[in-house]
């Protein structure tokens, strides 16, 4: 941390030599309060940064290696072992997870790529009122939209009607994204479909600001110099909005990990999260503090490997 | 190398030529029926104000525009509906538009890359040889200076050898001095590699100094078309006199021919002389136009050499030194504000307030149709110099 502290003395030496005592202690003072400044700054911050980072992190980590009963209370015993007996148990759930947060972030990225992309350079005069169509979701509860899903993808509702009109469901089903041809809700399909509704914006905001900055006569220069509008995008367009690709794929796989509302509501007993067990252990029928907190701390420390391998092969490290 | 521009004879392989072509932007028409044909290895400027149609000419050319009505052809090829990738031609944008990811060497490859030219390295480095950076082809556009930029610029269009190059205000963000160097450089490179090159200015001095052929623009059309100092010594109209450098115009009425020479009435009566093969006013009514520096300045009338058009009772309204001549203001009878350029060769100079002759050779004038506004161009060449 340094200290951005003025360091020339504006009057200089014939100053100091005539200078009264009193006017160097005050001098010396006001040095002094200079040099503080920045801590006293930077005090909310950090105090914000204790109560509600490193003491809830420790709380967790220290909880996750635990043992005990609800009835008896938990002691903590550094038992490890907690990370070996959850990783066991529910690998299968930890596993799905990571499955639809990757395949409902690189959805997104495909939707928000043209999407921002239109917007941004195509949109002229509609630019924000497009651009508030695609926060306006946000106004109404995060439940009641994924229970709306939940009327969208019924059996008996229009998406159902034209995917079996197209003869998709068969197709579906044979990648294994639905159990039958019948019905969509309680699958696979239908959880990434919630959480690509849910999560798309945050792809599509930081990506759109990206692009937003490109100068579009780049895109001319691109033009000119003998690339087609698709390689204008490959070598001008998409390296200049990587920042926010990066961004905004980072800021959908992080919660997506975690989500287990478009879980809970759009799927059914096969497509169990690690989110749901996580649940089910702290505060439902579980009742494994210690599980719940080694599985958190897990899920967290995995989240934080493959965001960091990530951003190394994206060569963005400056957004970190 | 330089050709002129004669838009009846035969084309040759790579001449640019522009058949009535018109855009239209909703209400505005930005360029009005345009024919021009720009020979090959010319250095050709459109010169004009902002808002003549000139950057628009241009991008029709390069593809970023596509014209309302007419046709755009490189020698025998019409290119009017080609995508601008692939046109053989390339442009030096206005800002330059380098791409800030790639490194210098990077930006220059671009284009030969995009083409599928796999041996790029000795072309490049080639080039930034030209442009006289290959110390420094590793660094990112935004670690360059403003004219250094400008050379990769230039030459990440070079390196394709494009058939025609298009230079939009390619000097318009350097300072003054830079500007000169680069006017240099400019007219250097494109006499060594002998592309032809369309360069788009509102800075009169810059079309000057580089072009074989120099085409002013006002209104979407093209005003007058010549070497500069074709434009220079014989505008064809108000506007290209007032725009190109500076002219005092005097109305007046067309008297007698005196030999060689037309005789004009001004509005005050005096008799002055100019070359009839110059008069370019079909009527009666005509303008005389003469250059501040072909103008001379006497203390009184008999100072002045026979021979000579002679302008009587002027005052000096304001005078500048500039150290290599004097430039004063006169107010006449005919005209407030007389523009009259004395090279410093030791003689007086004349304060304000001081009551002087103006005379000139009658050769040195020029006549202009009479039915024209006199003030057209002068505005606009205001706001371009600004």
């Amino acid at each position: 941390m340094s200290t951005p502290v003025a360091t020339t003395d504006p009057a200089g030496a014939d100053a100091a030599a005539g200078a009264t005592d009193a006017e160097l202690r005050a001098d010396r003072r006001a040095r002094r309060r200079r040099a503080r400044l920045p801590y006293l700054l930077l005090a909310p911050g950090i105090v914000w940064l204790i109560a509600f980072f490193v003491v809830p992190m420790w709380s967790i980590i220290s909880t996750s290696v635990e043992e005990g009963d609800m009835d008896a209370g938990f002691v903590l015993t550094w038992r490890w072992a907690n990370f070996g007996d959850v990783w066991s148990r529910w690998n299968e759930q930890i596993v799905r997870s990571l499955e639809y947060s990757l395949m409902c972030t690189l959805f997104c990225l495909l939707l928000a790529l043209p999407l921002a992309y239109f917007i941004a350079f195509k949109a002229g005069r509609w630019k924000n009122l497009l651009m508030a169509l695609v926060v306006a979701p946000f106004f109404t509860s995060y439940l009641i939209r994924t229970l709306a899903w939940k009327t969208i993808l019924a059996d008996d509702g229009w998406v159902m009607h034209v995917l079996t009109t197209l003869h998709i469901t068969p197709l579906l089903s044979g990648m294994g994204w639905t159990y039958s041809d019948n019905s969509i809700l309680q699958t696979p399909f239908s959880v990434v479909c919630g959480m690509v509704y849910n999560f798309l914006p945050f792809t599509v905001l930081p990506i759109y600001t990206a692009m937003e900055k490109i100068d579009p006569r780049l895109h001319e220069a691109g033009q000119d110099l003998y690339a087609s509008a698709w390689a204008t995008f490959r070598k001008v367009t998409f390296p200049l909005a990587l920042p926010g690709i990066v961004g905004g794929t980072l800021l959908t796989f992080i919660p997506a990990v975690g989500d287990y509302t478009n879980a809970v509501m759009l799927g059914g007993p096969k497509t169990k999260v690690i989110g749901t067990v996580i649940e089910q252990q702290m505060i439902g029928t579980g009742g494994n503090l210690p599980y719940g907190a080694a599985l958190s701390v897990m899920l967290m420390l995995g989240t934080l490997v493959i965001t960091l391998a990530y951003i190394k092969k994206a060569g963005t490290e400056e957004i970190v | 190398m330089s050709k002129n521009t004669d838009t009846t004879s035969e084309p040759a392989a790579g001449d640019l030529r522009l058949v009535n072509v018109t855009k239209r932007f909703g209400d505005f028409t930005a360029v009005n029926d345009l024919t021009l044909t720009i020979p090959q290895g010319s250095f050709f400027a459109l010169l004009g104000a902002s808002g003549c149609g000139k950057t628009t000419t241009l991008r029709m050319v390069s593809g970023l525009e596509e014209p309302t009505g007419g046709r755009v052809l490189i020698g025998e090829d019409d290119i009017t509906r080609l995508r601008p990738h692939k046109r053989p031609v390339n442009t030096v944008f206005q800002n330059y538009a380098l791409f800030p990811h790639l490194t210098i060497a990077d930006n220059i490859a671009f284009g030969l890359k995009r083409r599928g030219i796999k041996d790029v390295a000795k072309p490049v480095q080639e080039m930034l040889n030209l442009i006289e950076l290959s110390h420094i082809g590793s660094r990112k556009p935004n670690q360059l200076s403003g004219g250094q930029q400008q050379r990769v610029a230039l030459g990440r269009a070079l390196i394709n050898r494009p058939q025609v190059l298009l230079l939009d205000e390619p000097l318009g963000a350097l300072d003054l001095k830079l500007r000169r160097q680069m006017q240099i450089e400019l007219k250097r490179i494109q006499t060594e590699v002998g592309l032809t090159f369309v360069h788009v200015t509102h800075d009169q001095e810059e079309a000057m100094t580089m072009a074989d052929t120099i085409a002013v623009m006002n209104h979407g059309r093209i005003e007058q078309l010549g070497s500069p100092t074709d434009l220079y010594e014989n505008p064809r109209t108000t506007f290209v006199a007032n725009f190109l450098g500076q002219s005092n115009l005097l109305p007046g009425r067309a008297g007698g021919v005196v030999g060689e020479h037309l005789q004009v009435v001004l509005e005050d009566g005096t008799r002055v002389l100019i070359p009839a093969e110059r008069n370019r006013a079909s009527g009666e009514d005509v303008i005389v136009g003469v250059r501040p520096e072909k103008m001379s300045i006497h203390a009184s009338a008999e100072e002045v050499p026979s021979g000579r058009n002679v302008l009587t009772g002027g005052i000096v309204t304001d005078t500048s030194f500039v150290g290599v001549s004097t430039q004063y203001v006169v107010k006449a009878a005919v005209c407030d504000e007389l523009g009259v350029f004395v090279q410093n060769d030791g003689a007086q100079i004349f304060r304000p307030g001081t009551p002087v002759v103006v005379s000139w050779d009658p050769s040195q004038g020029f006549g202009l149709d009479g039915r024209q506004d006199i003030d057209a161009g002068a505005e606009a060449d205001l706001e371009a110099a600004s």
